[in-house]
């Protein structure tokens, strides 16, 4: 009774595993792009960096003039073997902060960083504070075993 | 019951950050070079190409720093000002023609007359890297020992001239 | 002629909307019956009043009259007539009017389908709908009047936004406005719920299906705006974090928890307050994501252009309507009771740990959206918070609610049971384990986020599946539509994370230089470029790739990239071409002429499992569609009228 839901979840997942093997073992061909390794790389730093020129673009995605002449900036660093650090210090020099969408974390960003993990430690916290408060203040029903039974078979009738 | 007033203040606070939200330009960007030794470089001047130019040259006085472009639209804007105010004397203007034409520039000047005491020659927009320059027009005050006072981005007006550049250039000039 | 008709409309919608605002809710207090009855004809006209006009403004660009300044600047006579009518919301003036119309409408959709609920209750709820409105046209009306006359008219306009000009203008924004807009049902149940002071689980009933429904849209319209965003930027991605889009995500989140929260005031009658407070919440969110993007107060790549005494009429706005709600709010929810009493192991707790993980994820939005402006605001510099911060700390908060999708159903309410839970999630247990060590190696790198991302899919999908076949088992048939709703939306959600963690993981680009005749390999497929031929659009000239793409050597399809020069405004767009598949999109984009030789720069994608991402959206919304239609919101609930106000007490 309880078995075709497990076949039907295995079919499922073969049939993902199918759909995803299918496409990745295929011979690759030569790629034609320069240097994959350091475009990987350029790729990786400005998609942490603003365009300046442009409303709210990475580096990365920019048609920008500035952002090309940037790219081709970095692109020359990482041929001198500059270190990700290096290229970052060399775009902060020059634009400030601004141009990291990766916020450094000092006095100023405590509140950006911490923030969200604060939020959820204030939540658990209030939430079990709450729950606590609420439980003393009106403790559970206690139904028997059988009473527990009935309510249920009663409830898979009508809840969702 | 002071919690249940909690969401109210949260929200006053909000209010207020928006309202001076309000006031700020999202898009303008301070440079963190101001306060920092004017980077180096030098460059063929437009006028003479055989002639070169170099930051370093004007060590000893106040001087401005001007980016333009002949393609720059909001330089046109700004031309007439710094025209205008060239005629007084009062400091050198080099200007920086920042990824242009040669032709194209000097036609440009030809036209609208020309304010700087002479114009560098940034083609591949190197030196404006170093300078952070991301919207020509920008103007940078730079000191006697070569320190970079203030960077404006935009077009300069009568008004950020008058009350903003012109104040500073007197207090260093002292 | 027209122009005038339609602004002499929204005059008169004002007024009505001071009549549907003012007189029922005066009424309802002085149990006036002439003013309660009021409330649902002035909802009515006031709908119409708007869709009239709104069909002027429509009009007036249909018909190309560059006599109206907004027509001029967001039309041409070459746009196509699809687009002069999309560009009705294209710009500042005519999306405001969008904005109210729905508003109106959701006003309507209220008045004709609220029969079994209290008089009084109907009159307070279209009332605080009318207050909003009141609001949002007298903004449009003193600052933003979309049928002011441009003398003497323009010869042409100036076109619309060439970013704009795609199918994405016609769809996205009405979806997301039905959305965003909707949540004033749920405030407007809310706020009247705090007037009446009578907050109980007919309340929640009543506002569920509404809010239900408003998020389905609004999913749906977000989901569109990431699609469009993908294929018509030109790289790709499907979502940039950028403030505009947070300003319809933050929404979304307190609605998610809103629509779960009301769940257990419903059943349960607890959490009263909470609720109320996340159904004000969810709509201040629309009303600042409107301000947001109307003000300017944050560069965005939407590029509206803004006006700061705009901003300062939307941030009264704002005040008023949310300070207001949240005043009453302070008063009345200490007289709340608290509702059932529950054990900590049960749904109702469940649901709230839901319910603080989803704020707390809108939280770090709303914080990571604007703590640029804070830090500016308070002096300290300007800095960018982008992508990188929020997939940072977004993750975090949001494994363990998906983990908690699949556990949250199977607890009872009340008192749960964890080792029967433990023991009907045993398998999908084992099974979401598997996934996520096979899958990622099956992609061919295993890494912990893909391993991660496939264990939460396969954990929610399976345990979704495992639950409905042990529903089918004690009888389906007679399961709720609320039933499938829920699992099919849950469902959607496993989808979405497939997606996700596939194309993040393994997606591949390349940025090539190409002349006719070279090849790309990508993925495992072969692109070769055929040709770049020029060919004329409507009101753009495009340069056209072709090419071929081919999987071991058999030929599949052609694609065709453009690169677009709109006359009107000389802008280059990029139309990326995709072949879209089950398993996989190939992306194709032009990017420029690089020599005389004719090569251009090209930029391929593989993106594995990537329309996952929105088939998931899709399934959610439908999941959503399938809750609204339950028979239980249409039931003629005698016992609500005459629920004793001892609930209130």
């Amino acid at each position: 009774m309880r078995r075709w839901p497990v076949l039907l979840m295995l079919f499922a997942l073969f049939a993902l595993v199918a759909l995803v093997a299918g496409d990745v073992f295929a011979g690759e061909a030569a790629p034609l792009a320069t240097n994959e390794a350091v475009e990987k790389r350029l790729v990786a730093i400005s998609e942490e960096l603003r365009c300046l020129v442009c409303q709210n673009e990475s580096l990365a995605a920019s048609q920008a003039d500035l952002a090309n002449d940037l790219r081709r900036e970095i692109r020359k660093m990482i041929g001198e073997g500059k270190t990700d650090r290096e290229i970052l210090d060399f775009m902060v020099a020059r634009y400030g902060d601004f141009v990291r969408y990766r916020p450094p974390v000092k006095p100023t960003t405590w509140a950006l960083w911490g923030g969200p993990f604060i939020l959820l430690a204030g939540g658990l916290g209030a939430l079990v504070f709450f729950l606590r408060r609420r439980n003393r203040m009106a403790p559970p029903p206690v139904l028997s075993e059988e009473q527990r039974r009935h309510a249920a078979a009663l409830l898979d009738q009508s809840d969702t | 019951m002071k919690r249940f007033l909690l969401p109210l203040a949260a929200f006053a606070v909000l209010v207020g950050f928006l309202a001076i939200g309000l006031t700020r330009d999202p898009r303008d960007v301070p440079s963190p070079l101001v306060g920092k030794p004017a980077p180096a470089f030098t460059l063929p001047q437009l006028h003479d190409a055989g002639k070169s130019f170099s930051a370093a040259d004007m060590k000893g006085r106040v001087w401005l720093l001007n980016v333009w472009a002949s393609w720059c639209v909001s330089c046109r804007e700004e031309h007439p000002v710094l025209v205008e105010f060239a005629k007084t004397g009062q400091v050198p203007i080099i200007g920086l023609d920042y990824k242009d034409k040669v032709a194209d520039a000097r036609q440009w000047l030809d036209k609208l007359g020309n304010p700087y005491t002479l114009t560098a020659v940034d083609a591949d927009g190197r030196v404006g890297i170093d300078y952070g320059v991301y919207g020509v027009p920008e103007t940078y005050v730079i000191d006697k020992q070569g320190i970079i006072r203030m960077k404006h981005t935009g077009p300069i007006t009568p008004e950020s001239l008058n009350k903003k550049i012109l104040p500073l250039v007197a207090e260093l000039s002292r | 002629m027209t122009p005038e008709l339609g602004h002499f409309a929204l005059i008169l919608a004002f007024v009505t909307a001071l009549m549907q605002g003012v007189l029922p809710l005066i009424g309802a207090q002085r149990r006036r019956t002439q003013w309660i009855a009021l409330a649902r004809p002035a909802a009515q006209t006031h709908f119409l009043l708007l869709a009239f006009s709104f069909a002027c403004l429509a009009q007036s660009f249909l018909a190309n009259d560059f006599s109206v300044a907004y027509v001029a600047q967001n039309s041409n006579t070459q746009l196509p007539a699809i687009y002069r009518f999309a560009a009705v919301w294209g710009g500042h003036e005519g999306s405001l009017l969008l904005w109210v119309l729905m508003l109106s409408g959701w006003g309507a959709a209220v008045s004709v389908t609220s029969r079994q609920l209290p008089e009084v209750m109907v009159a307070r709820v279209l009332a605080v709908l009318g207050l909003v409105s009141i609001g949002m046209l007298a903004f449009i009306l003193f600052t933003s009047n979309p049928f002011a006359r441009l003398l003497p008219a323009a010869a042409e306009g100036r076109d619309l936004n060439p970013l704009l000009q795609d199918p994405g203008l016609v769809f996205h924004p009405p979806m997301l406005y039905m959305g965003y807009v909707g949540f004033s049902v749920a405030f407007a149940f809310a706020v009247a719920a705090l007037i009446s002071g009578r907050l109980d689980a007919a309340w929640a009933r009543w506002s569920r299906p509404w809010t239900t429904a408003a998020w389905c849209f609004l999913t749906i319209g977000i989901a569109m705006g990431s699609w469009w965003a993908y294929y018509e930027l030109g790289w790709g991605g499907w979502w940039f974090w950028d403030p505009v889009e947070n300003a319809s995500f933050m929404p979304w989140l307190a609605g998610t928890a809103l629509i779960h929260s009301l769940a257990i005031t419903e059943k349960r009658g607890a959490f009263k307050n909470w609720t109320v407070l996340l159904a004000i919440a969810a709509f201040s969110l629309s009303l600042l994501g409107t301000f947001l993007v109307r003000s300017g107060v944050l560069t965005s790549v939407h590029a509206f252009a803004s006006d700061p005494s705009r901003g300062v009429f939307i941030l009264i706005l704002l005040g008023v309507v949310i300070g207001s709600s949240l005043t009453l709010f302070a008063w009345r929810a200490p007289r709340v009771s608290a509702g059932g009493a529950f054990a900590l192991v049960s749904r109702e707790t469940m649901l709230l740990i839901n319910n603080v993980l989803l704020v707390v994820a809108a939280g770090s939005v709303l914080l990571g959206t604007l703590y640029p402006l804070i830090i500016d605001a308070l002096g300290l510099g300007k800095l960018s918070v982008g992508p990188p911060y929020f997939n940072t700390v977004f993750v975090p908060v949001m494994v363990p609610l998906l983990l908690l999708i699949a556990v949250g159903p199977l607890a009872r309410w009340k008192h749960a049971d964890l080792r029967d839970m433990a023991r009907r999630l045993r398998l999908s247990f084992v099974l979401a384990l598997l996934a996520g060590i096979i899958l990622p190696q099956l992609m061919g790198r295993w890494t912990p986020m893909t391993a991660l991302g496939c264990l939460l899919a396969v954990w929610i999908a399976s345990s979704t599946v495992f639950q409905i076949a042990e529903r089918l088992k004690i009888g389906g048939g007679n399961a709720p539509a609320s039933f499938w709703g829920m699992h099919l939306a849950h469902f959607g959600i496993a989808v979405f994370v497939i997606g996700v963690t596939l194309v993040g993981g393994y997606q591949e680009e390349k940025d090539v230089r190409m002349q006719t005749g070279d090849v790309v390999s990508v993925g495992g497929y072969q692109l070769r470029l055929l040709g770049i031929s020029t060919a004329p659009g409507p009101n753009y000239r495009a340069s056209v790739g072709e090419f071929e793409l081919s999987k071991n050597g058999r030929v599949l399809k052609t694609l065709h990239p453009e690169k677009r020069q709109y006359f009107s405004s000389q802008m280059p767009m990029t139309e990326a071409a995709i072949d879209a598949g089950l398993t996989r999109d190939i992306y194709v984009s032009l990017g420029e002429p690089l020599d005389q030789q004719g090569a251009w720069s090209v930029r391929v994608y593989f993106k594995p499992f990537v329309d996952w991402i929105w088939a998931g959206c899709l399934l959610m919304a439908a999941g959503g569609f399938l809750a609204v239609i339950d028979r239980r919101y249409r039931l003629r609930v005698k016992a609500a009228a005459s629920v004793p106000a001892s609930v209130t007490a």
